[in-house]
């Protein structure tokens, strides 16, 4: 018999039930919740006079809405400008008391982007099944735990029963082998692999990533390459454990007592594919062929390297393929053939669950540092992803180096990845950012995102236009050293 | 959850691959704490020409009149023909939702994101995967015949279109049984509560520290 990949491992972990027309009930180790998601999840709870199944799987934190500017910051949930985002905001405190779920509020130094917030508490370990209404949920699969986003009507499922009704996905291995570049990151690898496998790739699939060039990167950079899974098409994304895993973990908060941890991570250790385990599908991706990628378009997979051009919608055969190119480049006023080195940004964005984390933040300081922000560029924000997040970055001078090359540095949230808060693109605007999804108005209405890894979006605010962060001083000194 | 009665539905035809949640329901109207009153705000971007907010009048905004769903031979249609991959993005319910409340039953394409598809059918929507083909052809018959209607009978799984062809299609049983007897997921799961509590206390023996509080 086969051996078992490590979903497999998870899915029967987890199993409660199977039932005969194949959907089964698993068991919610961890719930996250947030306050766009679950208002009307609670309120189901409330009219059908049920109660949570086990308050202490569950842990809600208010992202979506909150506000990013220190003035606005400073009034707590009374600083949030727009009346019906201070409704959701409070409602998830409201339902937080009233049900007995804990919560970071507002200006908990804890609070931030959920799925920045679970791992680094430690509320997310490996061996786990996590959820929460947000489709980034795969983020916590880079601790090998089963994690995937949800829908309201699932959230009022788990919250009353502590499991959700699931059928088994099917088994994807994407191994990533070799040495990236200097300056090529998580993001890049993940961008790589949409537009290889396109975002609809990964439907119906757990996508385990594996190989050198995805051992070798930290636990922040993993859970940039686990977060945009669904970007791919993929609810999960899963990374095996490891010493990285095991040592991220240590002390943390939620993490294993000391009691237990020897026990713990015994059992992490078995967090892995069987050598002989079968996948459905394999895709492999070479590490030191993959450029810095930029997105030109309108869905992740309209992606290319930095030293590549805007496609010619012409040229595609596939006649859904070519109105789909075309309908992009118009939105977006992009034309065919354009460099990608041409593009000039308005604004730029650093933050969002894919790249608000403090290696994410470093790497941006890094390019950022002794330099001025673009004339042309008429906001450059950094966004942390949690209180604690900020903190360490303050702690190493990281928001002095912004802040002196002009760059604006806020508080927590999920900011302009998707504008639900006041931090929006206008209409026409190009950004640079580091976030996962550069939908029609996603950043904003008639706003045109493109997505990049942390130290693209740093170089392009800085220059103004994008540029290959390969070619920048620091690097090649590295490259010479 | 409303029932799923068998439809004469007339079809609209949504012609873009990737329709992703957000152009489905824009992020500003997830604000709601309601589960109601999205359909007016169903594909806003498209459906509109200027920016819409949450709670503003609809009636008084300038259509877009290239819009399919603005054209006075899709009014009232409740099967919606998309391309692949449609639902793609954000877990946000509110898509179905707005789906729904506007009047959809059905949505019809060769494919559909998962988490979509989870949520679409929570909310008494069918949704019937079909090959590029098919869906193609139906494609060149809705633009060609105005009025044009699909028979969707779940019971059977299949569709009949005017001409009498007849499509079938695969759901599986659980999710046919929730639709068609408007079924609540959460009391069913319930039933097995003994199930639940043995599990839990079994994993609880287990594994301890996926039970912990915050030291």
């Amino acid at each position: 018999m086969a051996g078992q990949t490590l979903y497999d491992k998870l899915w029967s972990q987890h199993l409660v039930k199977e039932r005969d027309d194949g959907t089964a009930l698993i068991y919610i180790d961890r719930h996250l919740l947030h306050e766009v998601t679950s208002p009307q999840a609670f309120e189901g709870l409330r009219l059908a006079g049920r109660k949570p199944w086990r308050l202490d799987a569950n842990l809600a934190t208010p992202d979506h809405n909150v506000p990013t500017t220190v003035v606005e910051r400073a009034r707590g949930n009374a600083g949030i400008q727009d009346p019906v985002s201070l409704i959701q905001v409070q409602t998830l405190d409201d339902n937080c008391e009233a049900f007995g779920i804990e919560e970071f509020k507002i200006n908990d130094a804890r609070q931030g982007i959920v799925h920045v917030v679970g791992p680094e508490q430690g509320a997310t370990l490996p061996g786990m099944t996590v959820v929460c209404g947000d489709s980034h949920t795969a983020t916590h699969g880079a601790f090998a735990a089963l994690a995937h986003g949800i829908g309201t009507s699932e959230v009022e499922h788990v919250l009353a029963t502590q499991c959700l009704l699931a059928q088994k996905m099917k088994n994807m291995l994407v191994r990533v082998e070799g040495e990236l570049g200097l300056g090529v990151t998580a993001k890049d690898i993940v961008l790589a692999v949409i537009g290889e496998i396109g975002t609809a790739g990964g439907t119906g699939y757990a996508i385990e990533f594996a190989g050198s060039a995805i051992r070798g990167l930290s636990m922040e950079g993993r859970m940039t390459v686990c977060n945009m899974a669904i970007e791919a098409g993929a609810r999960v994304g899963l990374i095996a454990v490891d010493d990285t895993t095991i040592d991220y973990l240590k002390d943390r908060p939620y993490a294993p007592s000391a009691a237990q941890w020897e026990a713990a991570v015994a059992d992490w250790r078995g967090l892995v594919s069987d050598e002989d385990a079968a996948f459905d599908k394999v895709v492999e991706l070479d590490a030191a062929a993959i450029e810095p990628q930029v997105t030109w378009g309108t869905s992740p997979e309209m992606v290319t390297g930095i030293s590549g051009e805007v496609p010619d919608p012409e040229a595609q055969a596939d006649a859904t393929l070519k109105s789909g190119y075309q309908r992009a480049l118009e939105y977006m006023g992009l034309a065919a053939k354009q460099k990608i080195t041409d593009i000039k940004l308005d604004k730029v964005f650093i933050g969002s669950c894919t790249n608000s984390r403090i290696e994410d933040l470093r790497e941006a300081a890094k390019v950022a540092k002794g330099k001025k922000v673009a004339d042309s560029v008429q906001l450059a924000m950094v966004v942390p992803g949690s209180g604690l997040v900020k903190r360490q970055a303050e702690a190493e001078g990281l928001d002095k180096i912004f802040v002196e090359a002009g760059f604006e540095w806020r508080e927590p949230g999920c900011s302009m990845c998707l504008a639900m808060n006041a931090d929006k693109l206008g209409a026409g605007e190009h950004c640079a950012s580091t976030s996962n999804r550069n939908f029609e108005g996603r950043q904003g209405y008639g706003g045109r995102t493109h997505l990049v890894s942390p130290a693209m979006a740093a170089a392009a605010a800085i220059a103004g236009h994008f540029v290959d962060v390969r070619t920048l001083e620091s690097n090649r000194a590295a490259q010479e050293a | 959850m409303q029932k799923f009665e068998r439809q004469q539905g007339l079809v609209a035809p949504l012609d873009r691959a990737n329709v992703d949640t957000d152009l489905i329901i824009p992020k500003q109207f997830l604000k709601s704490i309601q589960r109601s009153g999205f359909g007016v705000n169903l594909f806003d971007e498209l459906r509109y020409l200027d920016e819409g907010q949450p709670g503003q009048d609809c009636s008084q905004r300038p259509l877009n009149p290239d819009f399919v769903l603005n054209q006075t031979r899709y009014q009232g249609a409740s099967v919606l023909l998309a391309r692949r991959n449609f639902g793609c993005g954000s877990s946000r319910e509110h898509a179905p939702w707005a789906l729904a409340d506007f009047g959809f039953r059905v949505v019809i394409a060769p494919s559909f994101a998962d988490i979509f598809y989870n949520n679409a059918f929570k909310n008494g929507i069918l949704l019937i995967t079909l090959p590029e083909e098919a869906v193609d052809r139906l494609f060149r018959e809705v633009e060609t015949n105005e009025g044009y209607r699909l028979d969707v009978d779940l019971e059977q799984q299949r569709i009949t279109t005017p001409s009498g062809e007849i499509l079938e299609f695969a759901v599986d049983a659980f999710r046919k049984h929730c639709l068609l007897e408007g079924l609540d997921d959460i009391g069913i799961t319930l039933q097995d509560e003994d199930a639940i509590r043995a599990f839990e206390k079994k994993h609880r023996a287990d594994r301890p520290w996926l039970f912990r509080q915050a030291g």
